[in-house]
């Protein structure tokens, strides 16, 4: 079997699950669903899967797992953090955009990284130059602005584990 | 009982950082910061409202649509603060005068020259 068939196959069988999770059985509910969801994995349904089973996948979702609690974690200081700089009276605020590198090569976990980083403290994705695997990054307090110091400090905190997810 | 008492927690810490986002949408300086307060307190607090929700209805198909919220905000709303701030960068909307660093000016420049 075709890798895109095998997607296509997947991306159906996840849109069928979630559809009857929502709306509950009931004979209008599977026929919309299923038309729909056939429509939706004929057309683009090819993206899901890209490469073929890699080995270690007990490992990867241990490392996913681990990923989503540190990624919580952050969130909630990102979150004090901002509540802090905006309840403060003289907002000490210090912004800029700076530049990282990132060592991850495929695009799915580059992907993740920028929403991580998009969701932590003080600093938002602005683009990506994927040639260089670059990064820019609007940051509300700027620590550092050496390109080395800054992939430091904002990527690398999530990079190990998503290495070990991704790659 | 107990599970409304929780679910009401987690809706009062949602609306707390609700609130918290949009006094930094109101009181940050330029779109870059107000995205920053935007993105992160909102998806929070949206996201606490929406568990608590989860929480007090319980695995049901009302109690599906709210984790399903909170999943595709997660997703979405990172990707909605990247496409408006390179935007605003590419529409040339100058940042805050507070600002000590903009690498990627200088890196257009860069690239406006060589081409």
């Amino acid at each position: 079997m075709s890798l895109a068939v095998k997607s296509k196959i997947v991306v159906f069988v996840l849109a069928i699950v979630v559809w009857l999770a929502l709306t509950g059985l009931g004979l209008q509910e599977i026929i919309a669903g299923v038309l729909v969801a056939a429509i939706v994995s004929l057309t683009a349904g090819h993206f899901l899967i890209t490469t073929h089973k890699q080995k270690h996948m007990l490992h990867r979702w241990l490392y996913a797992v681990l990923y989503f609690f540190k990624f919580l974690w952050e969130m909630m200081k990102a979150n004090l953090h901002v509540a802090y700089i905006v309840a403060h009276p003289m907002l000490p605020i210090k912004p800029g955009i700076v530049k990282i590198k990132t060592k991850l090569t495929k695009d799915a976990a580059i992907t993740v990284l920028t929403n991580s980083i998009t969701l932590t403290p003080g600093t938002l994705t602005v683009d990506v130059n994927e040639e260089k695997k670059e990064i820019y990054i609007h940051w509300i307090d700027v620590k550092a602005t050496g390109i080395d110091e800054c992939s430091k400090e904002i990527g690398a905190r999530f990079e190990s584990t998503l290495t070990e997810v991704f790659e | 009982m107990i599970r409304e008492t929780i679910g009401m927690v987690f809706i009062f810490i949602g609306i707390a950082f609700d609130f918290f986002g949009v006094l930094g949408l109101v009181r940050l300086p330029d779109v870059y910061n107000r995205l920053q307060a935007a993105t992160k307190c909102v998806t929070f607090g949206s996201a606490g409202i929406l568990f608590g929700t989860f929480i007090i209805q319980g695995f049901n198909s009302f109690g599906f649509k709210a984790l399903i919220g909170i999943t595709f905000i997660f997703l979405t709303s990172p990707v909605a603060a990247h496409a408006i701030s390179r935007a605003a960068h590419r529409a040339r909307i100058p940042l805050a005068k507070e600002t000590i660093v903009d690498e990627y000016e200088k890196d257009k420049e860069l690239k406006e020259q060589t081409t």
